[in-house]
């Protein structure tokens, strides 16, 4: 497949403290790392799922791709086009190949405006004015499977689905090749969270665009992504093809994320790996590798040496110095 | 725990170990809004039993956080309950006035919340909150330091002693769920009320969360009426489960039997979506289709309320309220009355599929 | 929940509904509060700005009938102390107090609006620096300011106007910055952003509206405030000059004479109750109208 969106070493800094507080308490460096040395791929019609904690820095990615926020190293390839660096004029037409829908699905719709003017909007901003917009508005409409009256809706007469639908409509109004889908499914019930999950799935089927998707739902990446990356305290921690990563975690914290995941059967109860503890702050990264203070795993060793990239297979990568075995899960699994 | 200095009479009601610690019948409630009555909660009965955690789940808008308000008596003002009754050591606590109740809440049932950093002070230090709900207890300000720092080390904070003094923002969400549980946990109560405490916690945090509240459960023997729409963790964590849809009960049951042989529909449905339960990477995943119908007023559909939405309606559905038929279960003796509204659970039904 | 199960019979095809302001409209309407408000508020303009042709007689005409007189059908407010006609002088009195109104309103509000916009959504240093301004003006107490103003530049209705409105600046600028802060920190401003809307589109289309619902109805409410100052600043002889009536200087009249006659001191202090209802009425109705969330569907 060719490749649609490259980054490569990415890196996202915040001030953590004022210029001037800095200098009086010769900080030198009053910054902390939110994405560290990130770097993926993603072809056409293919989809990625970021998983993490809040704060691991998934979201942080993707506001960094859609230019809202600056990055401050490595490199980031939108269809051959360096984004790094770009200014915000340079940026809009992007942002039309780009489509990003935000987590909360009612908030992220301007309350004033009514559905139709809310997915006819990208038209306007990027002064697309040859269509017709109640057609353009009865198209997108049926596209996400939304009746044609909810045109004159309001966004607080919308349910969280129906946002979210809108939300969906939105992004796909003027055929983007990427979307960047943050938490599609945070704030709605299960029978809803599939409902968008099937949408996203169709529609992407359909139109072939490439996909990030962003979630702590572990539950949603299984189903909807080709591969998947494990972020801690702003790095991936292991990325690989999601099936590979779901049956052979290699990184301990995969594992910790993968079985913190209570299956609806009381039944089910699972080895449980737990991690100790709180996630540290960004502020103070531990020393080494970064996950010892949690990780059932860790030894001295890790206390003081970061572990290197190794790959378990080509496309399947981790940073642990003691990755879990190759069949260890299934191991467990069955005695 | 509990000291009968600063109480009010509190006659000591019957202890029958049978008779459930939460018994709630035939409840009722209405909110008014300018739209009209919404019928919130039809005709609840639902018991705790002594010991065991009940969990209660739903979709948003099925009542679920409305009913555990209502066992606390902590609506919003526009609330109304229009019939029913909970009972709770032998008296309706629908019946008591605010003085009574208020010398039940913070004694005998508690409650923790969804968001911890709203339900603490935060201008007020862990400690002195801390101290502060022991106000009934004749001790000294030393002695519920003590306590407070032992309640925090039971629910795993690490240096209580230095952490009581810290506020609430010093502390990450699972550490503010933490002390909300100490807090609720202090004064031993019957029962506690978990409004889904672990629905803004990360997954790491809620499981560790939940192993809290099963561990100290066991230690201190209360009931849990454990409200959330995460069947994962009710599924780890319940004895008992409550299905509601749409302000009514649709079933309930041994968490064995609601999770092996759900027998209404609605049950089906909810765990045939759960993507956790969904094994094999598939593009197309289950969902119920609808909507939840209208409470408004006389928009509540007559008859069965899943009916609009149920795959095996028929004609007895739509003007037949369903009544909690017992549903027959693989177990040999359950330890729960496993029952269902719906009229296929109906012996006279079975012959259908 | 509630809201997603009904359909009315137009929603199934029509991708376009009644326009926002039909909507506020029929939500004005079903208050009867709010619409004694504007019906208030709407006999008040009127009678401003047609007083030229609705005063019976002349307000500065010294009339040969009674002075002092009680209403009677020749003068149904009765007459002041030099026989001028009152029920004329308060209609005059009228057109003056909202000529102040208005006219200082609207220099405060777009001026308060354009600055606080700029401090709310442009860069931190510009914040921060028009903020110092703006506190500095506020800091300076109304009636103090208002003395020096009209020391130095001599008591005239423009000079009441200058006052009111520099003084009033800061308030609205204040309102408006912490609202569009607070708005920026919205996620669909984001998203807008994301889509790749510009600054102007953000404040135009996504800011300004939901800003301006309540920094007018803030206005509205502020109206009597300042009808009320500038019947103060006239009542002290420091405001409008004579003849030309106001509603203070028909009060200050009235208070010298009220032995003789309630009359005036009346005439002159209803119009100003019934303005301050009026506009608080009409002010609050609009609150509830223009807040989404209160917005009850129609």
């Amino acid at each position: 497949m060719s490749t649609l969106l490259e980054v490569e070493h990415l890196k996202v800094r915040f001030r953590s403290m004022g210029a001037l507080r800095a200098l009086m308490r010769r900080v030198k460096d009053p910054y902390i790392d939110a994405v560290c040395d990130v770097s993926f791929r993603i072809g056409r019609g293919e989809t990625l799922g970021l998983v993490g904690e809040s704060g691991s820095g998934k979201s942080t990615i993707a506001r960094a791709l859609m230019g809202l926020i600056p990055s401050h190293g490595g490199s980031m390839r939108f269809d051959g086009t360096e984004l790094r660096g770009l200014s915000q004029r340079a940026y809009k037409p992007v942002r039309r190949d780009m489509a990003m829908m935000f987590q909360d699905p009612v908030g992220s719709l301007s309350p004033r405006l009514t559905v139709r003017s809310l997915i006819t909007e990208p038209f306007r901003i990027h002064g697309v004015r040859d269509r017709d917009m109640d057609a353009e508005t009865r198209r997108l409409l049926e596209m996400v499977g939304l009746p044609a009256g909810f045109a004159q809706r309001f966004p607080h007469q919308l349910s969280g689905g129906q946002a979210r639908r809108v939300g969906v409509a939105r992004a796909l109004a003027l055929d983007p090749r990427l979307v960047i889908a943050d938490e599609p499914t945070a704030g709605l019930d299960v029978s809803i969270q599939g409902e968008v999950m099937n949408l996203l799935a169709e529609l992407q089927d359909r139109l072939g665009i490439g996909m990030v998707v962003i979630t702590h739902n572990l539950n949603v990446v299984r189903h909807i992504s080709d591969q998947m990356a494990v972020m801690y305290l702003g790095r991936f921690v292991e990325q690989g093809p999601t099936e590979e990563v779901f049956h052979r975690p290699r990184h301990p914290y995969t594992e910790v994320l993968l079985s913190a995941n209570p299956e609806p059967d009381p039944d089910a109860k699972l080895h449980r790996v737990e991690a100790r503890g709180d996630i540290p702050s960004l502020a103070h990264r531990p020393t080494g590798c970064e996950f010892h203070t949690r990780c059932p795993r860790a030894r001295d060793y890790c206390r003081e040496v970061a572990p290197a990239l190794s790959s378990a297979a080509p496309d399947h990568t981790y940073t642990c110095h003691f990755p879990l075995e190759a069949d260890a899960k299934e191991r467990r699994l069955e005695a | 725990m509990t000291h009968p200095a600063a109480a009010p009479t509190r006659p000591e009601a019957p202890r029958d170990a049978a008779a459930p610690l939460l018994d709630v019948r035939h409840l009722s409630l209405d909110f008014t809004s300018p739209r009209g009555r919404i019928h919130a909660l039809r005709d609840i009965s639902m018991t705790v039993p002594r010991g065991r955690i009940v969990g209660v789940v739903g979709e948003s808008g099925s009542g679920k956080s409305t009913l555990a308000y209502a066992v606390i008596r902590l609506l919003a003002e526009n609330a109304r309950v229009v019939g029913g009754e909970i009972v709770m050591d032998g008296r309706d606590l629908l019946t008591l006035s605010p003085r009574e109740m208020r010398g039940i809440r913070g004694r005998r049932m508690s409650m923790i919340f969804q968001d911890p950093m709203t339900s603490l002070n935060r201008v007020m230090s862990i400690g002195q909150q801390m101290i502060d709900i022991q106000y009934r207890d004749p001790i000294s300000k030393a002695e519920k330091r003590k306590r407070a720092v032992e309640a925090l080390r039971r629910v795993g904070i690490p240096d209580p002693e230095d952490r009581v003094n810290g506020y609430p923002h010093q502390f990450s969400g699972g550490m503010r769920q933490r002390i909300c549980i100490a807090m609720a946990m202090m004064v031993e109560p019957a029962l506690l009320l978990a409004d889904e405490p672990t629905t803004a916690l990360d997954a790491t945090t809620e499981v560790q969360i939940i192993g809290l509240l099963e561990r100290l459960q066991a230690e201190i023997g209360c009931s849990i009426l454990f409200v959330s729409h995460h069947l994962g963790t009710v599924a780890e964590l319940c004895h008992d489960v409550v299905v509601l849809y749409a302000g009514e009960v649709v079933e309930q049951g041994s968490v064995r039997d609601i999770f092996h042989n759900p027998g209404h529909p609605y049950t089906q449905a909810l765990l045939d979506c759960d993507p956790g339960r969904i094994k094999e990477k598939t593009r197309r995943l289950p969902t119920i289709p609808g909507v939840v119908p209208s409470l408004v007023g006389d928009q509540v559909p007559t008859g069965c309320i899943f009916k609009t939405r149920c795959p095996h309606a028929f004609d007895r559905c739509d003007h037949e309220v369903p009544p909690s038929y017992a549903v027959v279960s693989g177990e040999v003796a359950p330890d729960a009355p496993h029952t269902a509204r719906c009229h296929l659970r109906d012996a006279a039904e079975e012959r259908r599929p | 929940m509630v809201a997603t199960a009904e359909t009315t019979r137009s929603e199934q095809t029509d991708v376009r509904g009644d326009s926002a302001w039909v909507q506020h409209w029929k939500q004005l309407r079903s208050n009867p509060l709010g619409l004694f408000g504007l019906v208030l508020v709407v006999l008040m303009v009127g009678s401003a700005v047609l007083a030229d042709v609705i005063v019976p007689y002349d307000p500065t005409q010294i009339l040969v009938g009674p002075r002092l007189g009680p209403p009677s059908w020749e003068h149904p407010l009765g007459t002041d102390q030099l026989g001028r006609d009152t029920l004329s002088r308060v209609i005059m009195g009228g057109q003056v107090a909202m000529l102040v109104a208005v006219a200082a309103l609207s220099v405060a509000l777009s001026i308060g609006l354009l600055l606080g916009l700029i401090a709310g959504f442009g860069p931190r240093w510009l914040d921060n620096g028009l903020l110092l301004v703006l506190d500095s003006v506020r800091a300076f107490p109304v009636i103090i300011f208002a003395l020096a103003v009209i020391t130095l530049l001599g008591p005239s209705l423009t000079t009441v106007v200058l006052v009111v409105a520099i003084t009033s600046i800061p308030v609205y600028a204040r309102v408006v910055r912490t609202q569009t802060q607070s708005l920026s920190d919205n996620e669909y401003i984001l998203a807008e952003r994301a889509m790749g809307a510009g600054t102007p589109r953000i404040l135009g289309v996504h800011i300004l509206p939901n800003v301006i619902g309540p920094l007018l109805i803030l206005a509205s409410m502020d109206v009597p405030l300042v009808i009320a100052l500038e019947a103060g600043l006239s009542f002290l002889g420091m405001g409008v000059r004579p003849p030309t009536p106001s509603w203070g200087t028909i009060l200050n009249n009235g208070y010298n004479y009220i032995q003789n006659s309630p009359w005036p001191v009346i005439a002159g202090g209803i119009p100003i109750i019934l303005t301050t209802l009026g506009f608080t009425f009409l002010g609050e109705a609009l609150r509830d109208i223009f807040d989404p969330k209160l917005r009850r569907d129609v």
